[in-house]
């Protein structure tokens, strides 16, 4: 028995012995900058499985409460394939849990149409459901007026929890600079989502929109973009099916900075650029024109001496 | 009545010298105050979040005084053996029963205006906004809530072996209420017969405490007051829940044989 105590006691003096050992070799090859992240420490890579479920309770905020849970979204889902199924129309539901999905972009739109989506809930369809909804939130409505900013603690959790999410970065950064004129908080989010995807083009061209629309640095822009165009060139120009809308939006917006900046031509490379790459080329040749007579313009004022 | 309340009274003062509500209390008030602590992106007037963590844990910490505190009454007494005495007093199994439940609602209902009162004050002293009367509705459904979940952990005392696995049952159960009893029904509508049938049954069987979970969302979005006949028809509704599940353990209990050995 007394053998049987020692042992354990050996083993326990060895797990106690190897654990500061272990802890440090493990740090410094795990090279990470995110080492002492205390959901690393405590979750390990399993914290990335969160990381989403952070992201939607950010939106459910966004949508002040009003979000339809797993249920609602599978029973939108097979509505909407009846109705496919018998030849109908859109469903009224709109695919509950898809019209939810969200981008920096798509928030813009969001303001628009408040209340459009509420018919998720549907009647009631028992007494037991009906009074329920005293108990519930079942309005529709947006954050607003400053409000939004009870979204980031949730976004933060989320980019936490998984550094390598870009989108997290992107989206908070929208909601920090657009919404909340938190530019510079908005700068160092990117900046700390920069050091954990040093390769990421969305990162370098969200930084790049930043400097251009609220610092007014184009030339700090510019050269965001172009590295930006370099990245997806080295990561995406691999891939089976890269990311063209990004790169079309870069280049979009550096031709943008150049026409503000006056170099029509390069305006004029960039968007011929652009057409390879956007969903809606036509739109890009009208630009094109507009640039083009624009520059048409300022070489004839050039040339006309003034009286 | 009078041994009823007597009961009780002996309920209430185990409680006050036990640790638990106050080790609840402390790691609540600690983990919500630690959480407030934390700003994000240098704004101090994101509250929500704070809200939230502090609603989730005042929720699980009331659970678990309720859960623990009734899960225990009737075992501790017949283990102790003090139950002879008791009914020999004469106090009746009814008696036993009501004064048991009279007595750990109370001590749930205290530690209710505790937490909500700590809440109140945390939360209001980050957004200089105390709607009280939300907190007092919140509080009530809470409490009425809570008396169901009482009552099946003293039915479940008299049920199940010990204590422990009475809890454990009771938590699975009143957890699975929470998350899921509202969406029984849309699920049941999307399955065949007779899994349909038995799944609805169940639906309209339980007792749908998850209303005074969901309230939660109400205060975290700062939505107006629900009228208070939807308030009156909750407390009907959980006190019917509440007296059809003591009955129940009466009738258990009543037939139960109290030995010795």
């Amino acid at each position: 028995m007394r053998k049987y105590i020692l042992l354990v006691i050996l083993l326990l003096t060895t797990a106690f012995s190897l654990a500061p050992w272990l802890q440090v070799r493990l740090q410094r090859g795990n090279n990470s900058r995110d080492g002492d992240n205390v959901f690393k420490i405590f979750f390990g890579e399993g914290r990335r499985m969160f990381a989403n479920q952070m992201v939607v309770q950010a939106d459910v905020y966004m949508h002040s409460g009003l979000y339809p849970s797993i249920f609602d979204q599978a029973a939108a889902k097979k509505e909407y394939a009846d109705e496919e199924g018998r030849g109908g129309g859109k469903v009224a539901t709109e695919s509950a849990g898809n019209a939810h999905e969200h981008d920096a972009e798509a928030h813009d739109d969001h303001d628009e149409d408040e209340h459009h989506d509420a018919s998720f809930l549907g009647d009631p369809h028992d007494w037991i459901e009906a009074e329920g909804r005293h108990f519930m939130v079942t309005k529709h409505t947006h954050l607003a007026g400053g409000r939004e900013r009870e979204i980031l603690p949730w976004l933060k959790l989320s980019a936490e929890l998984d550094p390598q999410r870009i989108e997290t970065y992107t989206v908070t950064a929208y909601w920090l600079a657009d919404r909340l004129h938190e530019t510079n908080q908005a700068v160092n989010f990117l900046r700390d989502g920069l050091r954990a995807n040093p390769n990421s083009y969305e990162i370098l061209f969200e930084l790049g929109r930043l400097y251009a629309m609220f610092y007014h640095q184009p030339d700090r822009a510019r050269n965001l973009w172009h590295l930006a165009l370099r990245r997806w060139d080295e990561v995406e120009a691999r891939q089976k099916e890269p990311d063209k809308n990004g790169k079309g939006r870069i280049l979009v917006y550096l031709a943008e900075l150049e026409f503000q900046a006056g170099n029509y031509a390069e305006a004029i490379h960039r968007f011929e650029e652009a057409k390879a790459y956007s969903p809606q080329p036509e739109a890009l040749d009208d630009r094109i024109k507009e640039v083009r007579a624009k520059a048409g313009a300022a070489q004839g004022s050039l040339a006309t001496p003034p009286h | 009545m009078n041994t009823v309340l007597a009961l009780a009274g002996v309920v209430i003062k185990e409680m006050y010298r036990r640790k638990d509500f106050y080790v609840l209390f402390v790691l609540t008030a600690l983990l919500t105050l630690l959480t407030g602590s934390t700003t994000f992106f240098n704004d101090d007037k994101i509250v929500g979040y704070l809200k939230e963590i502090c609603l989730l844990l005042i929720w699980v910490a009331t659970l678990v005084i309720a859960l623990t505190t009734s899960a225990r009454q009737i075992p501790a007494e017949r283990e102790s053996r003090t139950i002879f005495p008791l009914l020999a007093k004469p106090v009746t199994r009814l008696q036993v029963v009501l004064g048991k439940f009279f007595g750990c609602w109370l001590v749930a209902g205290f530690t209710i205006v505790l937490f909500y009162i700590f809440f109140g004050v945390v939360t209001g002293a980050r957004e200089h906004h105390w709607p009280w009367l939300q907190y007092v509705q919140a509080a009530w459904l809470h409490w009425m809530m809570l008396g169901v979940v009482i009552g099946m952990s003293l039915l479940g005392s008299l049920v199940f072996s010990a204590p422990s696995v009475n809890v454990t049952i009771m938590f699975i159960i009143v957890g699975g209420i929470l998350t899921l009893g509202e969406h029984l029904h849309k699920v049941a509508l999307r399955m065949t017969e007779p899994s349909q049938s038995i799944l609805s049954a169940l639906y309209f069987l339980i007792p749908h405490v998850e209303w005074a979970f969901k309230f939660r969302d109400l205060i975290l979005f700062d939505q107006p007051l629900i009228p208070w006949s939807a308030v009156g028809v909750a407390t009907v509704y959980w006190g019917a829940y509440t007296a059809a599940l003591l009955l129940a353990a009466w009738l258990v209990f009543r037939r139960k044989t109290l030995t010795l050995g």
